[in-house]
Order: structure tokens, then sequence, then C-alpha cells
């Protein structure tokens, strides 16, 4: 009787947390869609405020998403041959590069955008590119890559299957492209989903590195949310959730088997 | 051997470059720039010894204590509930808890709006039974709120896969033994996810104390202390304050996730 009644007091306790992440979303789709929130659902819902948003900021979607892709790439490009450098060696030099690695996400992205700004800021065809958001991204999410695919790495016996396909004459390309790149593909992954999904809402460091011409989402969110009435602000958050949320489903997805995937099968029975 | 070596330096290379480049050099300028004002290198004392400053810092340092208890408290009940209870609906509460993870601070920023600004829900509910309109979103309230809001998810996340490795027989054991469930959680569960509180507490801490979004959407006028670093490199043109001034919060955030990660053994995965 007891356990029941604490059940039902956790449960109650969850289901207040839930409510409170996710009552103000719901609040902010419906905002986005109604004529006017201060009246209410009653005064009809209308698709006039998301097309609005099309209208005055679509710009600033297509430049996340470039942004994000390329970041995406660089990241790939970089992070997949560290990643697989720091599997090889697992030695303190190893360790003290990752945590190198890791730096642009432990220290605030106002400081590190800061930084690029009184380095490169006199650079003037740098400063004004997209290029120089895209530095930005790659530092903060370049981590995430790397320890995605490190993971994985780690898991499977690198060593053994390298000298195997050596000892059978298999170059080093070969070895990296037929065994190394398959074997860590869920990291490349999860990896990938996490870098574009962190590319396209950062905003700590963007807001101090973008000009009017550079404006990404999380950018033009901060604007509209300033400047803008709150239906418009709503309707820009619900075109936000709707570019996320497919992200969001794939790294809960992949991120549930990918645990169960590299526990070794008993196949020990001769 | 030797080639081998070789060939792993080469990879490494183009990660060395961009990261010497476009961090390790302008860090080290912000460094020095920092030291290069009027006040010479005494900036780097000024977040100590001006007023203002220092009140910000008390502020901040403030709520980001007070996100990371509150935000233990709630993701650890409900954390070890969900892994324990595998009821029906419990996979649609996890996903529910763990929606806003992607969300950068200046949404949730506009989250804390909807829930507790002018036009806010709280707002409406409260005047309608008391009277009387409350609204706390442009302070220092709804920007605790807001962190709250924003570490939930990670670390409800990290607290179930700590609880999840927890033996349900030591549990038991101290059941069987006498224990009250109240004990039970204070002397068998608690210590089992210390390293777990550990770093998911560290990461609620720094993300408290450097983010500046949810900040930014709620008012300029919350004195926390990346709110002052954009204030004077924009509206003061304080460059050099506020390189010392950043290099010094850079500083403090890396240094509590650097203690965390030894206390809790094993890695700390930060969080942006």
């Amino acid at each position: 009787m007891r356990t029941k009644w604490l059940f039902n007091l956790q449960l109650g306790f969850t289901l207040l947390v839930c409510a409170f992440l996710i009552v103000p979303v719901i609040l902010s789709i419906m905002a986005g869609l109604t004529v006017n929130y201060l009246v209410g659902i009653e005064s009809g819902l209308t698709l006039r405020w998301v097309m609005e948003v099309w209208n005055g900021y679509r710009n600033t979607i297509f430049l996340s998403i470039g942004i994000s892709l390329a970041c995406l790439v660089v990241t790939l490009l970089i992070g997949i041959p560290t990643a697989y450098v720091l599997a090889r060696r697992q030695n303190a030099l190893a360790r003290a590069i990752e945590e190198l690695l890791v730096m642009p996400v432990a220290v605030p992205g106002l400081a590190t955008a800061l930084a690029l700004i009184v380095t490169y800021g006199s650079l003037s065809g740098f400063r004004t590119s997209w290029t120089f958001i895209l530095v930005g991204h790659v530092l903060f999410t370049l981590p995430f890559m790397v320890r995605s695919v490190l993971a994985v790495l780690m898991a499977i016996d690198l060593n053994t299957l390298e000298e195997g396909a050596s000892s059978l004459g298999a170059g080093w390309w070969r070895r990296f492209r037929d065994i190394v790149l398959p074997n860590c593909r869920a990291g490349i992954l999860a990896g990938s989903l996490m870098v574009v999904t962190l590319s396209m809402g950062e905003f700590n460091m963007t807001w101090l590195l973008h000009t009017p011409f550079t404006k990404t989402l999380p950018v033009g969110l901060a604007d509209a949310y300033a400047s803008l009435r709150l239906e418009v602000g709503s309707a820009y958050t619900l075109v936000f959730f709707l570019m996320i949320m497919p992200l969001l489903l794939a790294l809960q997805a992949f991120a549930q088997p990918r645990l169960k995937k590299y526990v070794p099968e008993d196949d020990t029975h001769e | 051997m030797r080639r081998e070596t070789q060939r792993l330096i080469l990879l490494l290379l183009p990660a060395g470059i961009l990261f010497s480049a476009f961090f390790l050099i302008p860090m080290a300028e912000l460094f020095l720039i920092g030291g290069a004002g009027k006040d010479g290198w005494a900036a780097y004392a000024a977040i100590l010894t001006n007023a203002n400053y220092f009140n910000s810092l008390l502020a901040t340092l403030g709520v980001a204590v007070l996100t990371t208890i509150v935000t233990l408290i709630i993701s650890g009940i409900s954390g070890v509930f969900l892994q324990r209870h595998k009821f029906r609906g419990n996979g649609a509460l996890v996903a529910m808890l763990t929606f806003p993870l992607a969300f950068p601070g200046v949404v949730i920023g506009f989250m804390v709006i909807m829930l507790a600004g002018r036009q806010g829900l709280i707002g409406a509910v409260s005047e309608a039974l008391i009277g009387d309109k409350i609204v706390f979103a442009y302070s220092l309230t709804g920007l605790f709120m807001g962190y709250v809001y924003f570490s939930i998810p990670r670390t409800i996340l990290t607290v179930m896969a700590a609880a999840e490795k927890l033996d349900p027989k030591l549990e038991e054991a101290a059941r069987s033994l006498g224990a009250s469930p109240f004990r039970v959680v204070l002397d068998v569960i608690i210590p089992g996810l210390k390293p777990a509180f550990i770093s998911a507490g560290a990461i609620c801490f720094a993300t408290a104390v450097g983010a500046f979004g949810t900040a930014f959407t709620l008012a300029a006028r919350i004195n926390v202390l990346p709110m002052v670093i954009y204030t004077e490199f924009t509206l003061a043109a304080n460059i050099t304050m506020a390189a010392a001034l950043s290099f010094v919060l850079g500083a403090v955030t890396w240094i509590v996730l650097a203690l965390a990660r030894t206390a809790a053994g094993g890695t700390v995965a930060a969080a942006g």
C-alpha cells in the first residue's frame, strides 16, 4: 500500500516536470497559429504569422541549413582522422589533445567569439562572410564528432583488425576505408546528427559573430522576440521546431540501439 | 613504426592547425588585450575590486548554484523513477522530458516568456484566481527558471544512464534490513549516483554561468556576467574590459568542468 502511494507521488511529480517543459512549447505553437493570442483561440486560426516569418526571415533558415551542412563536412573531414589517431594512441598526450579539443565547449561561446573578433575582426572580407560563423560552429561541434566516433572505435578491437588486414597485404588507405570507416558508421551517424543539431541552434557565439548580412535562424529568432509581436515570434519558433524535430527524433532513435549493439554477443560455445 | 607515427601526426594536422589558428591564438590574443587597457593587468582583478562587476559575479554564481541544486533534485527524482518503473507511457514521458534538449538559449527564454511573461500562462491563471497578475519572466527569477528548463533534459538523461547501472539488490538488501525508503535513497541511491550528479551538476553550473541567449531574450537589464560582458563590448565599446571579463569567465567554467571530471572519475561530456 505504501509503495503504491510512493509510486503515485513520484509519477505526479514527473508529470508536473513534463508539464513545465511541454506546456510552454504547446502555448507557443498555439500562439503562432492564432489570429490574436490575447483574445485566444476564438479569434481563429491562421497561417498569416508563419507566412510573415517565411517572407521576412527565410534567408536565415537557408543560411542556417547551409552553415550546419558545411560544418558537418568540415567536422567529418577533420574529426574522423582525429578520433582515429586518438584511438590508436591511447596515452597521456592523446588525452591531453582530447582535453584541449573540448575546451571550446567548456568555455562560454561569448568568450570564444570575442577572441575570434579581436584576432580576425580586422580582416573585413573574412569578418563579414558566413565562414566567420562557420569557424565558430566548427570549434564548438568538433568535440562532439570526435567523441562520438572515438567511443565506437574504443569499443572495437581496432589494433587486431588492422593487423589482420595488414598481414593480408592491405595498405593503410585500404584499411582505413574498408575497416575503420565501416566499423564506426554508427558513431559517425550519431556525431553528424549532433553536429547539425547543435550548429542549427548555436546562438551564444553566433550573436557576436554575425553581421546584418549573415543572420542565422537563432539570430533571427532573437530579433523577432525583441521587436515583433508575440504571434510572429511564436510562428518563427514553430518553424524552428519543425526543422529541429526530425533531427531530434533521429538522434533519439540512433542513440538507444547503439548502446546494445556493441555488447559482444555470447558466441563462445565451441 | 616510424612511418606509422608520421602518418598519425599527418592525420592530426588539420585539427591541430584549425585549433591553433582559431582557438589557441585568439584566446592568447584575448588574454593580452585584457591586460592592455588603461588599467593594465589590474583589469583581471576588476571582477573582484569593482563593485558593479563583483555584484554581477555574485548574481551569476548565485543563479548558477541554485539552478544546479534544483535541477539535480528534480532530475534525480524523475530520472530514477523513470528508470525503475517501466509502466505504459514511460517512453512517451522520457521523450517529452528530453525534447527541449536541442533548444538554444533564445528559445528557452521565449518559453519562459510564454509561462511567466506579460501575456504568459502564470499571469493569466494568477489573475483569474487571486486577481493579481504574477509576471517574473524579465528578472533573475525568470532567468533561473530558464536555466532549470534548459538543464533538466540533459541531467535526466545522465541520471537515467547511471541509475540503469545501480544494482537493485543493494536497495532490496537495505529494505530487508529494515531501512525506510528515505534511508534507502540517502544511503544507497544517492551515493551510487554521485559520479553522475557531479558531472551533470558541473555542466548545469557551467552553462548557467556562461550562457547568454536566455538572458538576452528575457531582458537586457538582468545583471549577470555574460550580459555585462556583452554590454561592455557593444554599448560601452570597452573591449579590454570585455576581454578580461570573458577570459576570467572562460577560465572559471573550464576549471569547474575539469575539477568535476577529476572528481567524477569518468568523462564529463560538456554540453552547449
